[in-house]
Parts: structure tokens; C-alpha cells; sequence
């Protein structure tokens, strides 16, 4: 990945990170089945590295909790990203990332759909479609170079002296 | 009867295609796991009889049987087409078709024996001659799509080839003063046409899309009595029946079975549908009905359906979780 001559977007508006979930004592009784939410698929995107700056997904406000639609009776998960800019060639590439870190966290029962916000991108339909390709996923996923650019973007960051 | 006859486990990952010989014997599958398995009826079980796995290095997504039984061809996105000679128990890969430059989605033989069609990622689609002693001839480069092309299948009896692609048309084509073209284009998807399927005359078409929809196109010859133009005396195909509202995902397979006339489709809502044309239809507005969903026929998304060639009823299915099942759908006709 060519993070060399010239990021596209210079100075992107970091937001704050949300909180810790909070917890309720249920979540802690095998007996009962804590059903997927929003916030479960958030916290599995959230921090996925931007491709071009050292901040996260959630840090730059392109995912959010709110735009984490699940279905948990219906099996169904659908994510909706915004990129920091409209002409941003990343969009497909972070879309990618998305796709492939619930590929390797949600359980197979669910249907999933990664797409652009409405409106926040020039190419929309057309990465959208790439998007909901499983065939040309699968296939971008077979490419060396690619899959280990989005394994960056997923690998997790070793813990900060912060943690808390 | 929702509950599958057999089911096929074996395949380490997704399983995309499947395919019947044409003695419906044999049942191929191929997958993600960059094999190819042959399956076979053993007694009352079916049993994996070979496994080739060693000649592609990528995703396997697709296999077809010559229409003699003799000859499989194997599509693979390492951008190669392998034929395999299964004349004898030890089955050999006896040439390599290069020249895609990038995925092969889909391989398929006329009905002669003495054509084969490839198609891929790269817009194109090539029809290769067959000679003798393996040696096969790409005969034309057709880069008529605007996008990746999905599935070529041949017409049953007559050299028609027939293309579905990512740019939502069909496209049909025959050859002419020794060169192959475009004679129609069939638009009306809405998104991405996964795959297409010839009825037992020829003269109709089935396609399944992205849109969730399955629409049926219906060939009219020049001089036809419904008084369709038909301009340069090619035949016209014209969409005479959509299917829509019953898939709640993309379509990604349709079998049209030679025996019965049914429909199978499967789709990315784990379904497997069966719809069969009313006996009074109009034959320029048919109507068909659905008679059958099996929910949960697989645990994801159903990839592929073929209906056996000779033997009534009886359905192969397969699946992103990796298995094939086979159904037997005798007692609905």
C-alpha cells in the first residue's frame, strides 16, 4: 500500500471513541441468551485501521454504533460506512476489511451487508455492488497483496499503556 | 419432502458448482478448497470415488461434462481451464486452456462435443474448437460485455452460446462466416445475472439475478405468426415472464430440467425453490407456478442446482457451508 507521497485526506477530524458497553448483570448468566446488537457488531469493527492514517474506524467516525443494524431473529447484520471524503479511493479497501473481520467473527447464520452511506460517496453504486459480490470478494480475498493490505487494517494494535 | 436424500460432506470449504455426467452417474463438485470430487451411488450410498485436487492452485468454480461422458473441464480462478479424460478409473488432466487474464467463472461444451466456451472476469468470453488428441483451439475472443461475465452455457441442440454478466445483460451468440458475435442482447435485470439455463427445446431461456428475481426469455424466429420484428432475419428474444417476490437474497443458480420442465433456483437466503410452468399457459405470457420452497436447505447460501439428466425428480444442491445434497423431487410431477 502506497502510504508514501500524498495521503488524500490530510488533516481527517478525529472523534472521540464512545464508552464501554454497559453491563447488565444478565450478561453474566450462561442461562439466559444474550441476543447480537448493534453495539457487539460495532465493538468487532471499531477498531480496524484506517488504511491511510494510524486511527481507527470508529476514531475517524466512518463506523458507528448506530449505523450497525442487527437482526438477530432474522439473521440478518447490515453496516453502513462512511468514508471521510467523497471521492476516497479507499472506500472499497475499507470496505473489505469490514466484510472480512465479520467474516471471521459472526457465526455463519447471518447474512451480512456492508454498504456506503447514502450519499457519501461519488461511487457509490458501483462499490456497493463490488461489495455485495460474494464471488468477486472471495476472489479479492485469494490475492496475496490485497488480503495482506486488509490484514493490516484488522490486526489488532498491541495494547497501549492506557488500557483501561 | 424437505428433508435432503443424501447429503455430500468432504469439500474443506465452500462448495460453488456441481455437476451431473451425462448418464446422471456421476455428480462433480468443485470448490474453494481449489478441488474437484467425483461422486457415485455405492449400494444405497454416495460415495466420493476421486478427489483432484493437485491442478489448481486457486478456487475451483465451476465443472462440465462433455456431452459424450468422456472429457470434464474444471473453470478456476488461477485463470486456467483444465480438462480432465475420464475414460478410465484413473482420471488425468490432458491440457490447460490459458489465456484469460484473470478469474474463469464458468466452462461449457456444446452439444456437438466439438465446442467449448469460457468466460471471466477479464469481460470475455472464448469459444475454443476441440481437435483430436487433446488439442484444443481458442477460435474466437469475444469481449462484448462491459463487465465480468458470470456463466456461458450452450443451447441444447444448435451452436448458441449464451453469456449472463455483472453488467445486468445476457448476451446470446452464433457464428457467422466463421466468426462468432453477438445476436441479441437480453436486458431487463436489475443487477448482476448469475446464471442462465436453456429449457429442453432451446427456445426458452431462464435467468436468475442479483435483483432476486428470475425473468424468462422466449426466442421468436424471423416469420413468426405473433408478428415480432425481427431485424436482419436474427431471432429475437423477448423477456415473457418474471418471477419476482419470492426470493428474499440474490439467485445464484437455475436449473432447467430436460425431463419435467421445472424450474430449480437456489439462493443466498439458504433456500432451494421449484416452479413449473401452468399447463394452459399462454404460450407469449406464461405463467408459472411455485410449488415448492425448502427452507434451510443448507445452512448458508445455496451456490448451485442441476437437476439429474435422466433420472426424474432428482436434484443436486450446493453450498457455502460445504456440503451437497441431493433431494428427490419425483412425487411432485
Amino acid at each position: 500500500m502506497r502510504i508514501g507521497d500524498k495521503l488524500e485526506n490530510l488533516n481527517p477530524q478525529v472523534f472521540a471513541e464512545a464508552d464501554q458497553r454497559k453491563e447488565n448483570p444478565s450478561d453474566w448468566d450462561d442461562a439466559v441468551r444474550d441476543p447480537f446488537d448493534g453495539r457487539e457488531v460495532f465493538d468487532l469493527i471499531r477498531s480496524i485501521r484506517d488504511p491511510e492514517h494510524p486511527l481507527t474506524l470508529e476514531q475517524l467516525n466512518v463506523v458507528s454504533e448506530e449505523q450497525c443494524e442487527v437482526d438477530d431473529a432474522g439473521n440478518h447484520v447490515k453496516v453502513l460506512f462512511t468514508p471521510t471524503i467523497p471521492h476516497c479511493s479507499m472506500a472499497s479497501l475499507i470496505g473489505l476489511s469490514v466484510r472480512l473481520k465479520l467474516l471471521h467473527t459472526l457465526p455463519c447464520r447471518f447474512k451480512v451487508d456492508v454498504v456506503i452511506t447514502p450519499g457519501s460517496h461519488a461511487s457509490e453504486a458501483a462499490i456497493n455492488k463490488q461489495l455485495a459480490d460474494k464471488e468477486r470478494v472471495a476472489a479479492a480475498f485469494e490475492n496475496p497483496d490485497l488480503l495482506s493490505v486488509v490484514n493490516k487494517c484488522i490486526a489488532p494494535r498491541p495494547l497501549a499503556a492506557s488500557v483501561g | 419432502m424437505s428433508t435432503a436424500i443424501a447429503t455430500l460432506t468432504g469439500h474443506k470449504d465452500r462448495v460453488w458448482n456441481v455437476a451431473w455426467n451425462p448418464k446422471g452417474t456421476i455428480l462433480t463438485s468443485c470448490g474453494s478448497d481449489h478441488s474437484i470430487r467425483l461422486w457415485s451411488k455405492e449400494g444405497d450410498a454416495w460415495v466420493c470415488k476421486t478427489v483432484l485436487s493437485e491442478a489448481h492452485t486457486r478456487t475451483v468454480r465451476s465443472v462440465a461434462w462433455s456431452p459424450s461422458g468422456s472429457t470434464l473441464a474444471s473453470a478456476s480462478f488461477d485463470a486456467t481451464v483444465n480438462i480432465w479424460d475420464c475414460r478410465e478409473e484413473n482420471i488425468e488432466c490432458v491440457a490447460t486452456l490459458e489465456g484469460h487474464e484473470n478469474e474463469v467463472k464458468s466452462v461449457a461444451w456444446a452439444a456437438s462435443g466439438a465446442l467449448l466456451a469460457t468466460c471471466s472476469r477479464d469481460k470475455s468470453v472464448w469459444v475454443w474448437e476441440v481437435a483430436e488428441d487433446d488439442e484444443y483451439e481458442c477460435v474466437s475472443c469475444l469481449p462484448s460485455h462491459s463487465q465480468d461475465v458470470k456463466k456461458v452455457v450452450f443451447h441444447p441442440t444448435a451452436d448458441i452460446l449464451a453469456s449472463a454478466s455483472y453488467d445486468n445483460t445476457v448476451k446470446l451468440y452464433r457464428e457467422e462466416c466463421d466468426d462468432w458475435s453477438v445476436f441479441c442482447t437480453l436486458s431487463g435485470h436489475e443487477s448482476t445475472v448469475w446464471s442462465i439455463s436453456f429449457d429442453s427445446s432451446g427456445h426458452r431461456l431462464a435467468s436468475v439475478s442479483d435483483d432476486r428475481t428470475v425473468k424468462v426469455w422466449q426466442e421468436y424466429l424471423p416469420g413468426n405468426k405473433e408478428g415480432v420484428a425481427t431485424p436482419e432475419g436474427a431471432p429475437v428474444w423477448k423477456c415473457v415472464c418474471t418471477l419476482s417476490g419470492f426470493h428474499q437474497r440474490a439467485i445464484y443458480d437455475v436449473s432447467w430440467c430436460s425431463l419435467t420442465g421445472a424450474i430449480a433456483t437456489s439462493c443466498g437466503d439458504d433456500c432451494i425453490r421449484i416452479f413449473k410452468e401452468q399447463p394452459n399457459s399462454d404460450p407469449n405470457a406464461p405463467v408459472f407456478d411455485l410449488l415448492l420452497t425448502i427452507q434451510q436447505a443448507h445452512a448458508e447460501d445455496v451456490n448451485s442446482v442441476t437437476w439429474n439428466p435422466t433420472v426424474v425428480g432428482l436434484l443436486a444442491s450446493a453450498s457455502d457451508d460445504g456440503t451437497i445434497k441431493l433431494w428427490d423431487f419425483s412425487h411432485i410431477f
